[in-house]
Parts: structure tokens; sequence; C-alpha cells
């Protein structure tokens, strides 16, 4: 109990503490405990929007960022020339703080931005990438970015969990007639797996917390959860609102957590 | 079922200057047994490695069957394999470990289940089908190696070190059995093993490598009676051939450690054109006999160990200086700093040339 006492003070003081006076904000009003925070949260016209963007964003891009990281992971396995050097490379955006991501984006897709420049220099019209009226291309920038910023993380899991793996499994199924298609499914995925769950679990939770680069890219034309606990706690001076939004996005996390945790059950480790 | 045939296989590992396999030719005929043996290092897994297609020779061809294989994907050569490490998916029952190759060749799902059973049940794997390799034991997750790689009806069959990680009695069992599944099956086998009692056990032809290259190639009463080559009669055996320094004189007599005895024919007409040849004299511990001292052609030896091993006593002498091991009968009751007489059996000495150490013979 004593050894264990430090722990459990830390637990207390940074995590359970505010995780309490959250709940209780969320659920705070002038005349006590009250829902009413929540049914404002949903009353607001942003809101249903700024989960649809979320999810159809998590839908689109998680897919997108496991197969180019896994596609990626293999190649740096493959050990061509250079390919710790393109590990680095790979990785840096892992160290790009998302504003800054999305600022650099921005650059790219905004009205005078290089992707208008460079359509303009072969003669194409330029394209309001970014405009409130082209939801499209307003969610391919965010996308786009998103994956950019954020397949980095998967990659550096994916690869750690590659190298985890001994070459045996894939040398075994080679000579009993796989071929690279059948060894990667058969094979190679099957004992990735929890690598992918890991990188699964933290990539879905990042994912509904995204927030700045589509601050940065779209203001408040692509409104995101997170971002619209942002502007309930800063531009509507709603803590309580906030807290409510802020409370919705962890227990999503949470049974997304427990749901990925149950259906990637690992059954070889069952108890013997 | 096929033969294989290697025809001059080089191979250097990036990043070392060293030749693995330095021009190895070896041919293996259809439904022999043969075993690659050496020392780590000396290049026998390389070698397999490059009949399976897990690695690509510099130069040279391996052809399975008259097929060219060489630079072929081991999933197309037809082949199966039992791995040092086992390599059981861990994520599979043993069921569908067993299936693996089956189902990747495509085989008819009644067809599949009836090699499967039939694996299972030649290595008593039936009770466990259902279980995951990690229920197993070491000694059971080696079995599920070896019935996935019998299920396939391969062309050829090759081991690597697949009896290494068991314990030394389970590996005895083990090793009876497998010879007789292997002949069951009558596949061509190719076997790798630094256990020279495996390589003796088991093999048709064993090729003993040294260096990236092979020793001695034959049939293994050969290669242990017989070696080729110093090296080759120090690896085989336990314990492994002594070998003295002689001399046979101009006059024909052989000089072992002070003392002389009659020299072999051969030996004694090159020596007395030469006028004298140094000589190695290999003999193993088990074509000495042991005599009292001063019999008439024997050599004076000094007890100097007594090492019971239950079906034999293993003695290590001092004879003039050099030392060498004899194994006697367990009755024999000897103790250390006893003086005695060695009598060589005639028949058994091997005798090497001191500056090649290959073997000298008639």
């Amino acid at each position: 109990m004593l050894l264990i006492a430090p722990s459990i003070v830390f637990m207390t003081l940074l995590f359970g503490w505010p995780m309490v006076s959250g709940i209780l904000q969320a659920f705070g009003g002038p005349e006590g405990l009250t829902t009413a925070n929540f049914t404002r949260m949903a009353q607001d016209p942003y809101f249903w929007s700024s989960v649809g963007n979320t999810l159809l964003l998590i839908v689109v891009m998680i897919p997108i960022q496991f197969v180019l990281a896994l596609a990626m992971a293999l190649l740096i396995r493959a050990k061509p020339r250079g390919s710790s050097v393109y590990f680095y490379i790979w990785a840096i955006p892992l160290a790009v703080s998302d504003l800054a991501a999305g600022l650099v984006w921005l650059t790219v897709f905004t009205d005078r931005g290089y992707l208008n420049s460079v359509l303009a220099s072969v003669g194409l019209e330029p394209v309001s990438w970014l405009a409130y009226d082209n939801y499209a291309s307003m969610f391919m920038a965010v996308l786009i970015a998103e994956v950019w910023r954020a397949t980095s993380l998967v990659f550096v899991i994916v690869v750690a969990g590659l190298q985890s793996i001994p070459k045996d499994y894939e040398e075994a199924a080679g000579v009993f007639g796989a071929g690279f298609w059948d060894r990667l499914w058969h094979v190679t995925l099957p004992l990735l797996r929890p690598s992918l769950q890991t990188a699964l679990i933290l990539r879905t939770i990042l994912a509904f917390q995204t927030f700045a680069v589509a601050l940065a890219l779209t203001g408040q034309n692509f409104p995101l959860v997170v971002g619209e606990t942002y502007r309930w706690y800063t531009g509507l001076q709603d803590a309580n609102v906030a807290s409510a939004l802020a409370l919705v996005v962890m227990a999503v996390s949470m049974v997304t957590a427990v749901g990925y945790l149950k259906l990637l059950k690992d059954q070889s480790e069952a108890p013997r | 079922m096929a033969d294989i045939s290697i025809k001059g296989l080089k191979k250097t590992y990036p990043g070392s200057t060293e030749l693995a396999t330095n021009n190895v030719s070896l041919d293996v005929a259809e439904g022999e047994f043969m075993v690659l043996l050496g020392p780590s290092g000396c290049g026998k897994t390389t070698l397999l490695r490059m009949v399976a297609g897990l690695d690509f020779p510099d130069e040279g061809s391996i052809s399975i069957g008259g097929r060219d294989v060489t630079y072929l994907p081991p999933q197309d050569r037809n082949l199966s394999m039992v791995f040092q490490s086992y390599a059981v998916f861990p994520h599979r029952k043993v069921r569908t470990n067993i299936g693996f190759g089956l189902v990747m060749k495509k085989v008819p799902r009644d067809e599949l289940e009836k090699k499967v059973a039939w694996a299972a049940d030649l290595l008593q794997l039936t009770p466990y089908l259902d279980r995951y390799p990690a229920q197993l034991s070491g000694g059971q997750r080696q079995r599920v190696a070896v019935a996935r790689a019998i299920v396939m009806d391969a062309d050829v069959l090759l081991m690597d070190e697949p009896l290494s990680n068991l314990d030394a009695l389970l590996r005895l069992d083990f090793r009876a059995e497998l010879k007789k599944i292997v002949q069951q099956l009558g596949s061509t086998t190719l076997y790798v093993t630094h256990d020279q009692v495996e390589a003796m056990s088991l093999s048709d032809r064993v090729a003993v490598m040294k260096k990236g290259q092979i020793a001695q190639l034959g049939h293994p009463i050969t290669v242990y009676e017989e070696p080729a080559d110093r090296f080759v009669g120090g690896f085989i055996g336990s314990p492994p051939m002594n070998f003295l320094e002689g001399r046979v004189t101009q006059q024909g007599a052989l000089e072992v450690a002070g003392q002389s005895t009659e020299a072999p024919e051969f030996l004694a007409r090159s020596a007395a054109r030469s006028g004298g040849l140094p000589v190695m004299v290999g003999i193993r511990a088990e074509n000495i006999y042991l005599e009292d001292r001063g019999t008439p052609g024997t050599l004076d030896a000094t007890v100097e160990v007594v090492e019971p091993l239950g079906h034999a006593t293993l003695l290590t002498m001092d004879l003039g200086g050099q030392t060498i091991k004899v194994q006697v009968a367990s009755t024999v009751r000897v103790s250390s700093g006893e003086k005695v007489g060695l009598r060589f059996d005639q028949a058994a000495i091997r005798f090497f040339d001191t500056e090649t150490q290959l073997g000298l013979t008639a």
C-alpha cells in the first residue's frame, strides 16, 4: 500500500480529480445537476454536422492510413538501398505539430496557394479548394493533410511490430507454397495483429480529436467535434457545454477502444 | 520425388569476404537420405537455404528432378521443409498448421482432411489438432513441423537441424521415429546437422562440410572408418580419432613416440624411396587394446585419467609425450598411473599426410 501510494496520489491529482470535476461541470448548472448542457450541445446547428464530419473523416482516413503505413513498412523491411533514410523521412511528420501541419497544407490549398499556382501555370482555372460551398474538395484537403500528418504514427508502430516477427514464419510460408499475398494475408498480418490493434486504437482515438488541421485549413467551415469543444469554451464562453462535448468524445473513444479489443481478440493466446 | 543436382555453388553473404559455400557440387539420388554434417559456420545451412530458395547463390546451379530451380522463389520449387526453430505458425491451430501447404496448393477439402488426419495419426498429434502451438510442448511442436512437411508429397524434403532444440532423451526417441517415417515416405531428403551421431544414424550418405566445401562424401560407416582427412576423423566419432605424430623409416618401420612397429607395405615402399616419411597416425579409441607392459608388438603408455561411461571406460593416456584416448570394456580395471602396453588394431590404423592433412592410402 505504501509502495503504490505515490502512484495513487499522482493518479488522483492528475487524472481522477480533473475527470471528476469535468464530469461535474458537464452536468452542472445554476440549479444543481442537470442534463441541460447536453440538450444545448445537441441543439446547436454545428453539432450534428461536426459529428458527421468526424465520423466520415475516421471511416475514410483510417483504412487509407493503415494501407499506406503497411506498404511503407513492408518496403522498409525489404531493405532497399537507403531504407534507413526513408524510415527517418517517413517518420518526420510525427515531430510536426498538427497546427503547423495544417498551416503548411493551407499554403498548398489556399486560393493563391501552390496547388492553384501549378494549375495556373499549366493553363487551368484555379479552384477555391477550401470554400464553404465546395464540401468535397474541403474534405479532401483535410483528409490529405491528416493522412500526411498522422500516418507516420501507424507506420512507426507497424515497423516495430514487423521487426519483432521472426523471419522463419514467412520463409516457412514461402517454402510451403505461399506467394507474396498469401504470406501477407495468412502469416504477416495475423502475426502483426497486436501492433495493428495498438495502432488502430491509438489512431482512432486521436482521429476523434482531430482539430487543429481542420481549423487551420477551413476555419469553421468543416466543423469537427473537438473543434466544437474549443468553440464552446473560447468563442461561446460556456465551459459546461464544452465539458459535455469533451465527455462525449471520451465516451466514444472508450467504447471504440473496448470494441477493437473485443473484435481483434487473439484466440491463440487463450488459456491452456 | 526427384533427385537434386547441385553444381559449383558459390555464395558470399553481403558484408563478408569469406565464401559461405565454395564451389560445392553434390548429387542426391531420388529417395536418398543425404545428411550435410559440419561444425557451425561450415556452410551447410547456407547450402540448404539455397536448395530451398531462401537464399540465392552467386554462381552455380541447382536442379531438382532435372528442372533448373537456381533462382526460383521457394514457393515454385515444390519442396517442404522442417525448420530448426520449427516455425509453426502461432496464430493457427495444429490442424491448419499441418494443412497450410495443402491449402496453398489448393488441394480439395476432403483430400486435405484425409491427409492431415493421416499425418496427425503418424506423429501422434490427433488429440492436439484443435490446440494452438502455445499450448503444446516443444516436442509436440516439433511433431507439428514434421507433420506439416510430410503431408506435402513434395519432390524434396529439407530438414534444418530439426532435432537440435529437443532435450537429449526426446531427441533419441524422435530420431528413430523420423528415420522410420522418412523410410516409409521414401522421399529425397536433405538433412542438416552438426551432430555426428544423428548423421551416422540417419543417413544413406553423409557429406561432411568444412569451410564452405565438402570434405568427404560417402556412406556413414565409410566416412567413420576411412576419413578422407584429419578434419573428418577429428569431427566424427566420440571421442574423436586419435592423431599421433609418427615417422616411417627408410627401413620400413613405423616410429611412434620413440617406439617402433611395422609399417604397412605401401608406406614402407614410398619411405624407402624418399628416405623416411613423416606421417600422422590416426586410430580410433575403440581400436586400441590394453595389454601388459612389455608384450611384443605393443607400445608403452601410462594411464592418466580413467572415465567410466557405463557401457565402456574411456582412458586418457600418455604415449611418449602424446595424449591418446583409449576405450576399453567397462569390466577392465585400471587406475591412473598404471603402466600398460597398447596394441593397435593394424587394420584400423589410418595414415595422414603431415602437411596436407589428407589421408594416405595404398
